[in-house]
């Protein structure tokens, strides 16, 4: 340990506080509180490191509000986005509308404010959807060896090379129906499919340095079964590395969604989407920019805030970059 | 190298097959009766049905039927017959016309990218750190983060309509000064690759030992940065524009869209939305196999380029 580290680690308060004879609770998450005398572990260094990058804490609070508005669009406005009149069609800002109306009358801010939810929604369960192919094809493959390694890598390599726009659009052109909840599936779905191979390849990695390990020798000298070292043993240590990599795609599968529902092939109105009211303010945009400009900037902060989360995260828990 | 080829080459096939076999099945089959589809309301007389029975092969029914179908639908794409579209014009003149177009304009993106993007790459890359180094990062990740659909019709507005710097839609036949707007904002996604490709790569190049031996003999750092560090850096940068270079030429559908740009992604953008099934089949077709071939090209430029790499 370098002695920076030495001179951080004795400034923190809960590393001081271990010599007066109380271990307090050595197994807490995140590691800040492991007494002196035991290495921290790699997760409690990240930590460490998160916790003074400004962008961190910027782009954590930035997806906090975004959920938020998700989850409770009505905190942010008491207003309808359903509630649409003609004769107020590019009206100015006023007291329910602080950004005014839309082409159609709509109110601009709370059509931003409740296509939170489809974005959101969209990404987290793509995102999710992603992780569970990701996991299983990488554990496989990697944990495996041999003939399957071979063949699900091939597979890998195939759906890497198809252009995710291309395909999704061809894809998505197949759903005919109008149903709000059938073509969210549909988009969830289909980001998911086209969009597991970059976090597969990073499991199937850290997996395949895993089961080198002592400890996953140890496991199965004591006879346990190679479930058992897969799910307890193995799957813990992959964890990490795959959600800061899900982290960055759930952002790019926001964008995503966002772009086929622009070009007319993702969500369909009435599923409020930024993507949909970002192609209907483009066309209007010399009568109104504000239409326009509303949507694109809350897509552009969310995703923003995602990337860059990942993005710290995955430098915190990079010792080469350190 | 000659293992290393052929075996590209083979999954390169593979992806072929797996990907065009995707996009027929989703688009031909199980629709129901394609010949009263193609009829719309009206009644479909006996010979009529007969005739396009067999001018479709639609006699050979089952499992059988339809990969018979596809390796039609193969037979005619390899020979460029893609077909017509359901304005009745032929596939291959609509692509033919727009080619040259969005050639033109991934051209311009790419001549943005190379010059802005490493150069800016190599001065972050030397003085790492700096405040220089520190705000290119944070821009480039900015320019990573916004979507296309977000910076077309934003930049369209302010440099288009509201100052009025570039003209804000390029017409049938687009010169290069209406070209040059879309192209930067084309651009600006791979120039942020490509200078954090440049500066990662300088970065780790001026700690080579090589480097020292060069600094040792006397050289100036101008020329080593220059000639040095510079020759090795360009590596990774090179084969990433010629990947980009194949994304580029597809990738341009929401850019070409918004200007109004009459090229290959302008024609799929229109496509799509005039519900024109066999347009949209034809041209994602031929864009994926334009895509597949760059990246084969680039991964043997990339085994070519730098001997250390081995793929055995």
């Amino acid at each position: 340990m370098s002695d920076f580290e030495t001179v951080a680690a004795s400034e923190d308060p809960h590393a001081r506080r271990g010599p007066s004879g109380e271990p307090n609770a050595p197994n807490q998450i995140g590691g800040t509180s492991v007494t002196p005398g035991r290495p921290r572990s790699l997760a409690g260094d990240a930590w460490r490191d998160l916790r003074r990058k400004p962008i961190f804490w910027i782009s954590s609070a930035l997806v906090l509000v975004v959920t938020a508005m998700a989850a409770v669009p009505a905190l942010f406005t008491t207003a309808d986005p359903a509630d649409c009149l003609l004769s107020r069609q590019h009206a100015g800002p006023s007291g329910g509308a602080i950004f005014g109306y839309d082409f159609q009358g709509c109110n601009t801010y709370a059509r931003a404010v409740y296509g939170a939810r489809a974005s959101l929604l969209v990404g987290a369960l793509s995102a999710l959807l992603t992780g569970l192919i990701a996991l299983t094809v990488g554990m496989l493959a990697g944990y495996f060896g041999r003939w399957i390694d071979a063949v699900l890598s091939r597979v890998i390599d195939i759906v890497l090379g198809i252009p995710l726009l291309l395909a999704a659009i061809v894809l998505l052109k197949r759903v005919a129906s109008d149903s709000a909840t059938i073509r969210i599936a549909a988009v969830i779905f289909v980001l998911a499919v086209l969009g597991w191979t970059t976090t597969a390849r990073v499991v199937r990695s850290s997996v395949i340095t895993a089961k080198e390990q002592d400890y996953v020798s140890a496991a199965r000298m004591l006879g346990a079964s190679n479930s058992r070292i897969m799910w307890r043993h193995i799957l813990p240590n992959t964890l990490a590395p795959a959600i800061v990599v899900l982290t960055i795609a759930l952002g790019s599968f926001i964008a995503a969604e966002a772009t086929l529902s622009f070009l007319g092939i993702g969500l369909k109105e009435p599923t409020i989407s930024w993507g949909i009211d970002i192609n209907n303010g483009r066309v209007h945009m010399r009568e109104s920019a504000t239409p326009l400009m509303v949507p694109s900037t809350f897509l552009a902060l969310t995703v923003l805030a995602f990337i860059m989360l990942g993005d710290a995260i995955r430098d915190a828990f990079d010792p080469k970059l350190r | 190298m000659v293992r290393f080829i052929l075996r590209r080459l083979l999954q390169m096939v593979l992806a072929f097959f797996g990907t065009t076999l995707i996009v027929y099945a989703l688009m031909f089959a199980g629709q129901g009766d394609p010949i009263q589809a193609l009829a719309g309301e009206r009644p479909v007389t006996e010979a009529q049905r007969a005739y396009l029975t067999e001018k479709f092969h639609l006699d050979r029914t089952g499992i059988d039927g339809f990969f018979y179908r596809y390796f039609d639908y193969i037979r005619n794409l390899l020979q460029g017959d893609l077909g017509e579209s359901l304005t009745g014009r032929q596939i291959g003149d609509i692509l033919a016309a727009a080619w040259p177009v969005t050639i033109k304009l991934a051209l311009i993106a790419m001549a943005v990218t190379v010059l802005v993007g490493v150069t800016a790459g190599v001065l972050a890359g030397v003085r790492r750190a700096s405040i220089f180094d520190n705000s290119t990062l944070l821009l480039t990740l900015v320019v990573l983060a916004v979507p296309t659909i977000v910076l077309a019709p934003i930049a369209q507005y302010l440099l288009g309509v509201r100052w009025q710097l570039f003209p804000p839609t390029a017409g049938a036949d687009p010169d290069f000064y209406s070209l040059l707007l879309p192209g930067i904002v084309l651009g600006s996604l791979s120039l942020a690759t490509a200078l954090r490709l440049t500066r990662t790569a300088v970065a780790e190049n001026l700690r080579a030992d090589y480097v020292r031996t060069a600094r040792s003999k006397g050289l100036v750092k101008r020329r080593i940065v220059g000639i040095h560090v510079l020759r090795n850096s360009l590596i990774p940068v090179v084969t990433f524009l010629g990947v980009e270079l194949g994304n580029l030429m597809g990738g341009a559908i929401i850019t070409e869209g918004v200007f109004n740009i009459p090229g290959v992604g302008f024609n799929l953008f229109r496509a799509i939305r005039t519900e024109d099934g066999p347009l949209v089949v034809g041209i994602v077709s031929v864009l994926v196999v334009v895509y597949l071939i760059a990246n084969l090209v680039v991964d043997v430029l990339y085994a070519v380029l730098d001997p250390r790499i081995r793929y055995e």
